[in-house]
C-alpha cells in the first residue's frame, strides 16, 4: 500500500485519465468508505452473527486506513487485537450463550431512541473535533523499498526511552510508555474479573433436588442413617 | 521492478506500479494454487506409501501427477449447494474468508532478499495476524451451515484458536529477540553464512522452542493430529460438511497455502531463510545485494532454496498427519497451553539470558567465518548522521542505555 502512496506527487502523463488519480486518497476513500458501510451494517443487521461479520469488516478496513497512513505498527495491531478479539467474543460471548440456532436481536422502539440519542451526540462529538483540524496532511511516506522504522521506537519508548524528536519548546524528561501500559493491563485484568463474574453460572435460587428430598425425611429416621463420613469410615458410628 | 519499468522501458509511473502489483499478487496466486495442486497429489502419495498403498497410478502417466488437475476439474463441475436453514450470505463469503487472510499472509513474506510483496517493519507480526483470521472463515462456515456437524467443527476450531495462539506467539518472538527486529528480510539476513547461523542452532533453547513452533504451526493450520474442526471419522468433515464444490476448494485451497506459509515462516525465522545450509554464493564471491544479473540470479537461488525448505517443512506436516492419531479436544488444549506454553516461556526466558551472555553463541571461539558476527548494529536507523547512535555519542542521550538496548 506504501508503494502506491507514493504515486500521488509524480504524475507523469496527465493526458491519460488514471494517472490523474490520487492513489493515495483513492484508497483512503476506498477504505473509509468500507470502514463506514460496515459500521452502519452492524447496526442495521438482525442476525447478531452477521454483526460480528461486519465489525470483522470495519475493524480490517480501519486497520487499511493504518497501513495506509505507514502505520504498520498500528494496523497489524488492529487486526491482531480488534478483528481476533471480536472472533473471539463472537464464539464466547454469543454462540455459547444463545438459545436459538440463528440469533435474532429485536431493540425495542426506546431503545432505538436511545442509541440513536447516544450515536448522534457522539458524531456531533467527532465531526465538530474533525472540522476543528487546521490542517489535513498527507502522511510522510518513504521510499516503498525501505521500510519505516515503526516498531523499534515504539518498543524502546516502552522501555522508557524516547527516540522520537521532542515537541519543539518541551523541556525536561519525558517519560516511556510503560506505566500506561501497565495501566491498562490492569484495567484490562480488571474488566476481564469483572466479565467472568458477570457470566458465571447464577446461584440457583431453588434449593436442590436432594436437598428437598431429604428434609421430607422424618427427622428420626435421619437421624438413624449412617452419616456420611461414618460410611467413609467403614460404617461404624 | 517498478523502477526498471519507469527508467527502461518509459513506461508512466501509475502504469508502472500497477503492473508490478499484479506481477506480484499473480505470482503469490500461483504459489498458493499451483502449490495447492501439487501437495494434494504429494499427500495422496504420500500417504499411500505410509498405508502400504500404491495411490494415484493412473491419472496422466505413470505416477499419477494429474490426479489434482483431474480433482480441479471435478470440483469445477460438481453442483453448489446451500442447506436450506443456512445463513445464505455468510454461507457464501465463508471459503472467501479464508483464502483472502492465508493470501494476504504471503504479501509480507519474502522469497529472497529482494522478492517480498510489500516489505513491512513489523512482517512477523503481520504475518501472525493475518493468518489468525483464517479462522475466522472457518468459524463463519461452521455457523452458517445450520448442521449440527458443521458447528461442532467450528466450536472445536474456537477452543483450539484460543489455545494455540499463545505458544505460538511466544516462539515468534525468539528469533524477533535475537534479530532485534521484526522485520523478516532482516531477521533472514542475520542468519546468513553457513547453517551454524541458523537461529536453530543459535543455543539449545532455541532448538526446543522450533519443536514448539513446529507443533503450534501444525495445530494453526487444522492438521493431524490437530485436525479437531474437519475430524472426518466423527463429524462427517467438521465445518465443510455441506460445502461442495469450487467453495469447498477454496477451504483446501487455504489449508494448503497457510501449510506452506507456515512452513516458509518456519524456514524464515529459524532455518536461515534463502541462506542455505552452505553460503554457494559467498563462496563464489557473489553478492545478492548487487542490482545487476549475477545478484539477480544468487536471489533466485536463494528464492529456490527458501522455496525448498518450505516444500520439506510442508512434506513433514503430511508425514506427521499420516503418522499420528488425532488428539481429542481435551487433550489438544492440554497439549498446547499446559506443555507449549511453559515450554515456550522457559525457553524465551533461556534465550534471552543466554543472548545476554554468550551474545556471540557457543562458536564464539572458532574462526570467525563459522561464528555469526558478534554485537552487531540492528537497524539502519540507529546509525548515520541523524541516527540514535550519533546522538547519543554526542552527548545527547544516555548512551550505556543505548548500548544496553540495542548492543
Amino acid at each position: 500500500m506504501t508503494a502506491f502512496s507514493g504515486l500521488s506527487g509524480q504524475l507523469s502523463s496527465p493526458l491519460v485519465p488514471l494517472a490523474a488519480v490520487d492513489w493515495h486518497a483513492a484508497f483512503f476513500m476506498l477504505f473509509a468508505a468500507l470502514a463506514c458501510a460496515c459500521a452502519v451494517a452492524v447496526v442495521l443487521a438482525d442476525s447478531v452473527v452477521r454483526m460480528a461479520f461486519y465489525l470483522v469488516l470495519s475493524l480490517g478496513a480501519t486497520a487499511g486506513l493504518f497501513f495506509l497512513a505507514g502505520a504498520e505498527f498500528v494496523g497489524a495491531m488492529q487486526l491482531m487485537i480488534y478483528v481476533g478479539g471480536t472472533l473471539v467474543l463472537l464464539v464466547f460471548g454469543v454462540m455459547l450463550t444463545a438459545q436459538a440456532p440463528f440469533v435474532a436481536i429485536k431493540p425495542s422502539t426506546g431503545d432505538k431512541l436511545l442509541a440513536g440519542m447516544v450515536g448522534a451526540a457522539l458524531l456531533a462529538v467527532l465531526l465538530q473535533a474533525a472540522f476543528r483540524v487546521e490542517e489535513w496532511r498527507r502522511p510522510a511516506v518513504a521510499a516503498a523499498t525501505a521500510p519505516a522504522p515503526t516498531a523499534t521506537p515504539l518498543g524502546m519508548a516502552l522501555l522508557g526511552m524516547r527516540v522520537d524528536d521532542p515537541a519543539p519548546g518541551s523541556t525536561g524528561v519525558r517519560s516511556g510508555y510503560l506505566l500506561p501500559f501497565e495501566i491498562v493491563s490492569v484495567h484490562l485484568l480488571v474488566v476481564l474479573v469483572g466479565a467472568a463474574y458477570l457470566a458465571r453460572a447464577k446461584r440457583r435460587r431453588t434449593p436442590r433436588a436432594i436437598d428437598v428430598a431429604a428434609s421430607a425425611v422424618p427427622t428420626v429416621e435421619r437421624s438413624a442413617r449412617p452419616s456420611s463420613s461414618a460410611l467413609i469410615s467403614g460404617g461404624r458410628p | 521492478m517498478a523502477d526498471f519499468l519507469i527508467n527502461s522501458l518509459g513506461l508512466p509511473d501509475w502504469l508502472a506500479w500497477t503492473v508490478t502489483a499484479v506481477v506480484a499478487a499473480v505470482l503469490i496466486l500461483n504459489v498458493i494454487a499451483g502449490g495447492a495442486l501439487v501437495f494434494i497429489w504429494a499427500e495422496r502419495k504420500i500417504a499411500a506409501r505410509i498405508q502400504d498403498r500404491l495411490g494415484p497410478t493412473r491419472t496422466g502417466g505413470r505416477f499419477g501427477w494429474l490426479q489434482s488437475l483431474a480433482d480441479g476439474i471435478k470440483l469445477l463441475a460438481k453442483e453448489d449447494l446451500m442447506p436450506e436453514g443456512a445463513d445464505g450470505m455468510l454461507f457464501r463469503i465463508a471459503p472467501y474468508v479464508s483464502f483472502c487472510a492465508s493470501f494476504c499472509a504471503f504479501i509480507a513474506l519474502p522469497f529472497a532478499f529482494d522478492f517480498v510483496g510489500q516489505r513491512l517493519n513489523v512482517g512477523v507480526f503481520f504475518v501472525v495476524a493475518v493468518l489468525g483470521l483464517e479462522v475466522f472463515g472457518v468459524i463463519l462456515a461452521g455457523y452458517a451451515s445450520a448442521s449440527k456437524w458443521s458447528l461442532f467443527g467450528a466450536m472445536r476450531e474456537a477452543a483450539q484458536v484460543v489455545s494455540y495462539e499463545v505458544p505460538l506467539g511466544m516462539c515468534v518472538v525468539v528469533p524477533v529477540m535475537l534479530a532485534g527486529s521484526m522485520d523478516l528480510v532482516t531477521i533472514a539476513e542475520k542468519q546468513s553464512g553457513w547453517f551454524t547461523s541458523w537461529y536453530l542452532f543459535h543455543d539449545p533453547f532455541t532448538f526446543v522452542i522450533f519443536w514448539v513452533y513446529v507443533t503450534c504451526a501444525v495445530a494453526s493450520v487444522n492438521r493431524a493430529p490437530f485436525d479437531l474442526a474437519e475430524a472426518e471419522s466423527e463429524l462427517v468433515a467438521g465445518f465443510h460438511t455441506e460445502y461442495s464444490g469450487l467453495r469447498w476448494s477454496f477451504f483446501f485451497m487455504a489449508e494448503y497455502g497457510s501449510m506452506f506459509l507456515v512452513s516458509a515462516l518456519a524456514a524464515v525465522l529459524f532455518l536461515g531463510g534463502w541462506n542455505g545450509p552452505v553460503p554457494v554464493a559467498r563462496l563464489l564471491g557473489l553478492s545478492e545485494g548487487t542490482g545487476d544479473t549475477a545478484g539477480y540470479l544468487v536471489r533466485l537461488l536463494g528464492c529456490g532454496n527458501l522455496l525448498l525448505k518450505a516444500t520439506l517443512g510442508v512434506l513433514v506436516m503430511m508425514w506427521v498427519r499420516w503418522t499420528l492419531p488425532r488428539l481429542r479436544i481435551d487433550q489438544v488444549m492440554t497439549t498446547c497451553l499446559k506443555y507449549c506454553t511453559p515450554i515456550a516461556a522457559a525457553m524465551f526466558a533461556g534465550a534471552m539470558l543466554w543472548q545476554l551472555a554468550l551474545p556471540g553463541g557457543l562458536l564464539r571461539g572458532l574462526p570467525s567465518w563459522l561464528s555469526r558476527p558478534a554485537g552487531e548494529i540492528r537497524e539502519g536507523w540507529l546509525e548515520g548522521p541523524g541516527g540514535l547512535r550519533t546522538r547519543a555519542s554526542t552527548g545527547a542521550g544516555d548512551s550505556s542505555n543505548v548500548a544496553r538496548v540495542a548492543p
